[in-house]
């Protein structure tokens, strides 16, 4: 079965050099054309990939053709049924030639390239440039994994690390300076032997010839023997040491208000941004916590999946979500070891007074210890009109702008419609130089 | 004969008896000759990207692969596109590649068309033979994926996209029409290319460049160097390509070894696209005949052999001019009739075939005949000498008339007694590169003055080039030159730039 080959086993995705090549060359395209059909789904329906259309500008390929108007052709087309010749065939009003090309976005006529993005290249596109800001408590960056690194030679070791270019050389010198026969002179002398063993009448000289060879012979053979080919002090073997790697540790917090005063819509809303957040900090932070505090009148701490599916109703008192998340950080993430990260999302609306209660732990606890601290507020859009004023707002609201006056690592923000959702989410995490961080918390809301 | 198959799974084992029954027909009935074979197996992901390198197994890195991937990928998963049962490639050995979810009665008929039929055609066709270095392309190929990779490490992704997009822009103007290609040497050129980097890089003396230049003399020096230039670039030249990485003033010696990559990858496609009907109308016919004569040797079933004509019709059918499929001649259709055609001219003629074809008809040799038209004909020249009167009829084929100027077409010629010569050479034309690919040509390059590069496009019948297209090309000429291109249309008042 010489003729056949099975490569189904080759590695597939031969042409994905190609493929990112392609993206990056229509960058922009792509990514206007899913930030546009983000708009009306959230970023889980992404799984499966996602088809998105971008105009051809810029991936275009031009070549010399010939145009479609002008000049004299002749051509033949099968299947006539009742043409004879002299028959004439009224041409299609101009414009209305093609074959009825759809009509494009922008409405210039001009096709638009379709395909398939996976999630992967999505979600790379979505979190490009965005990043947790100060992560940067170069104190915290505390001994956390051990990766093995290579560690030169050593003669001890299992057979799988052997190194066979240090073991062989060895075994190559060790044989020169023992004065180990090689194969060449051991065969040499057995083939003259063989030679002189073939002959009829040997000579006197050939019978002594012949038992020096043998003695010869013999001797090599013992020295062979006595020198291996490889002895176990050739061998050597790779090692690999335990080398601590500094990671940075860090928690994300997200509280979310489920309470009766937040709709449907506006739950909706923060779920979305927190699945968002939740998809970011899992894909670029592997080593980030996240710890998911919902509350109505009161709080507690859930899982991802009772967090972003479940649904809860009650009263609204927003200090107890801080209340939990000041436990928890100090039960499992001490402010000396992790670098701790809030996300708050909530309508706004809380128990009167409760809103100067949360000031205080903020600015008393939370601030000092926090990295970055996201507040969230989902407005209807009839609100969002209200309050168009950074000003005006909601109980909570008026009350966290001192925090975020007194605070620049404390940043505040409105969303209202699905739309807002990522360009907020890019306002919070983009990427920035060191001195900007601040003067940037400062102007974001 | 006992059957090589049952039903629809295959497995090596049955390929390789399949394969040496194929063999048995193919060499000792039709007599084929061909480069020995290597027959691979992928998915139907691999295919995919076989598709996306213009269905090389190597292939040099571009997004534009990238993209036709991507559209390859959406409409086939959408499922409205299926995939091509397999992929052949003009080297030797032959490489045809067989996906793993054809039936076995599917790889069998794969097996005769492309193993035996497009192989023997690319052994035996004389543009091939002529044009195309079989020996020579997956080494040459393989050389290039990596030269354009280093080039992408050293320079950048940007820089040879730069480049590589221009040459692609201008690829089918990047082939010599008309004396053939000197061979691809691989190994040497590119140990000569690196040799001579090498050699700069260490040599490189800042110094050279203070010492004071040659006075250069009076301006007819300067001219007569200039004609002399002009003299060495043989003006006019039909291969762009070939002249930009020449004579390109600001080309570096990596940036038109790019070119030159693209180039050649150009020359080998060139029969490819003169040959559509002959190469699968040869492997067309090769399969259908090899099939039928298996069936009647009893080693294939009743079964298998509606399958393969199920498969078969579906691949020669040719919808009519005023059918929603219709998407021009199908070339599978066309060249297997002609080709079914001269077997029954050579064993069956009428009297209207002896009249047509008075060397062929009732000769009985059909497989000789066959083998000749394979050997010596392109698809232009197919046509102009075996379209019968009879596959005229059968594909009730009509000639239409489009003059701009005119407000109506003009059906000039149908398939009756008076029309079969001028409908066949109005076929024949449509099939000629000459008429399908616009005459571009170099004509001239002022070296001395403006360094202005003169483009020339000749009309055929006064057909203009494509406006849009034409400027977007001419800027990516442009980026190639680095000075002015200007493009001139023949007829008009000739331009002398020399």
């Amino acid at each position: 079965m010489t003729h056949f080959i099975d490569r189904r086993l080759n590695p597939k995705g031969k042409s994905l050099g190609n493929r990112q090549r392609f993206i990056r060359r229509a960058k922009t395209q792509i990514k206007e054309a899913v930030q546009k059909s983000l708009k009306d789904r959230t970023v889980t329906d992404f799984e499966s990939g996602q088809k998105i259309s971008i105009p051809k500008k810029g991936t275009e390929e031009p070549r010399f053709v010939h145009g479609s108007q002008g000049g004299e052709r002749d051509r033949v087309y099968p299947g006539n049924k009742e043409f004879v010749p002299g028959d004439e065939i009224k041409k299609p009003p101009q414009g209305a030639a093609g074959q009825g090309k759809e009509a494009s976005e922008n409405g210039e006529g001009e096709d638009s390239f379709q395909f398939t993005l996976t999630q992967e290249e999505i979600l790379d596109l979505f979190f490009e440039d965005l990043e947790l800001p100060n992560l940067v408590k170069t104190s915290l960056k505390e001994i956390k994994r051990m990766k093995y690194k290579r560690a030169g030679l050593s003669t001890v070791g299992t057979p799988n690390n052997i190194n066979l270019v240090r073991t062989m050389r060895n075994s190559f010198g060790r044989r020169i300076a023992l004065n180990r026969p090689d194969s060449r002179a051991y065969n040499a002398v057995k083939d003259e032997l063989f030679e002189l063993e073939k002959k009829a009448d040997p000579t006197p000289e050939d019978i002594a010839r012949k038992k020096e060879l043998i003695a010869q012979l013999e001797a090599f053979d013992v020295k062979r023997k006595r020198v291996p080919y490889i002895d176990p002090i050739d061998v050597r073997y790779n090692t690999y040491e335990p080398t601590p790697v500094e990671t940075s540790q860090a928690v994300m917090f997200c509280l979310m208000d489920v309470s009766g005063s937040m709709g449907e819509r506006e739950k909706d809303l923060a779920k979305r941004f927190y699945i968002l957040l939740h998809l970011f900090l899992k894909r670029r932070y592997e080593k980030v916590d996240v710890v998911f505090i919902r509350h109505t009148h009161e709080a507690q701490e859930v899982d991802e999946q009772t967090f972003f599916y479940s649904r809860q109703s009650g009263g609204t008192i927003v200090s107890t979500a801080l209340e939990e998340m000041l436990d928890i950080a100090k039960e499992r993430y001490s402010a000396d070891t992790w670098n701790i990260y809030v996300a708050q999302a909530s309508d706004g609306y809380t128990q009167s007074g409760d809103a100067q209660h949360c000031v205080e732990l903020l600015n008393s606890t939370i601030m000092p210890m926090s990295q970055y601290y996201a507040y969230i507020e989902i407005l209807d859009e009839r609100e969002m009109a209200v309050f168009a004023d950074e000003e005006s707002g909601a109980e909570l609201w008026r009350a966290y702008r001192k925090v975020h006056h007194d605070w620049p690592n404390f940043a505040m923000t409105r969303i209202s419609k699905p739309q807002d959702i990522y360009p907020v989410f890019r306002q919070l995490f983009v990427k920035k130089s060191e001195n900007e961080v601040a003067a940037l918390a400062r102007g974001i809301t | 004969m006992t059957l090589l198959f049952e039903g629809a799974d295959w497995d090596f084992g049955q390929l390789d008896r399949v394969y040496q029954a194929v063999e048995d027909i193919a060499f000792n009935d039709l007599g084929l000759d061909i480069y020995p074979n290597q027959i691979e197996i992928i998915s139907s992901e691999q295919m995919l990207d076989a598709y996306s390198a213009h269905g090389m197994p190597l292939m040099y890195k571009h997004w534009s692969f990238g993209k036709l991937f991507a559209r390859e990928e959406t409409l086939y998963r959408t499922g409205m596109q299926g995939l091509a049962y397999e992929i052949v490639i003009n080297s030797s050995p032959c490489i045809s590649y067989l996906m793993e979810d054809n039936s076995m009665t599917m790889q069998t008929l794969v097996i005769a068309h492309a193993a035996f039929g497009h192989n023997h055609f690319f052994k035996n066709n004389y543009l091939f033979r002529q044009w195309t270095d079989a020996e020579g392309i997956l080494d040459y190929l393989d050389f290039a994926k990596k030269y354009i990779l280093k080039c992408e490490e050293e320079y950048g992704l940007d820089e040879v996209e730069a480049i590589l997009d221009p040459a692609h822009a201008i690829m089918n103007e990047g082939v010599f029409r008309y004396h053939r290609p000197p061979p691809l040497t691989e190994h040497q050129e590119e140990e000569k290319l690196r040799r001579r980097i090498a050699h700069e890089r260490e040599t490189f003396n800042d110094l050279w460049r203070t010492l004071p230049q040659p006075v250069t003399g009076d301006t007819q020096d300067l001219e007569a160097d200039d004609d002399d230039v002009l003299n060495a670039m043989k003006l006019p030249e039909e291969n762009l390509l070939y002249f930009l990485e020449k004579y390109s003033p600001i080309l570096k010696p990596w940036q038109a070894e790019i070119l030159r990559i693209v180039r050649n990858v150009a020359q080998y496609f060139y029969p490819q696209r003169q040959t559509k009907v002959m190469n699968e109308g040869c492997a067309t016919f090769v399969h259908h005949y090899i099939m039928h004569e298996l069936h009647r040797r009893g080693q294939i079933s009743d079964g298998a052999l509606l399958e393969f004509i199920h498969s078969h019709t579906s691949v020669v059918f040719q919808p009519d001019f005023d059918d929603q499929r219709f998407n021009g001649i199908n070339p599978y259709a066309l060249g297997f009739a002609m080709m079914e055609d001269i077997k029954r001219i050579c064993e069956e003629p009428t009297d209207e075939d002896k009249d047509w074809f008075p060397d062929l008809a009732g000769s009985g040799d059909w497989r000789g005949a066959l083998k000749h038209a394979w050997q010596h004909f392109r698809d232009e020249s197919f046509i102009e000498q075996y379209l019968s009167p009879k596959v005229m009829r059968d594909f009730k084929l009509f000639a239409l008339h489009d003059d701009s100027e005119s407000p109506s077409y003009e059906v000039s010629a149908i398939h009756n007694k008076l029309g079969y010569r001028a409908v066949r050479q109005t076929l024949a034309q449509s099939y000629d590169i000459g008429t399908l690919d616009p005459n571009i040509q170099v004509v001239g390059a002022s070296l001395s003055s403006d360094r202005k590069l003169t483009l020339q496009h000749t009309p055929h019948r006064g057909v203009p080039l494509d406006e849009k297209q034409t400027s977007k090309v001419l800027g990516h000429v442009q980026r190639l030159w680095g000075h002015e291109v200007e493009m001139t249309v023949a007829g008009e008042e000739d331009q002398d730039a020399a």
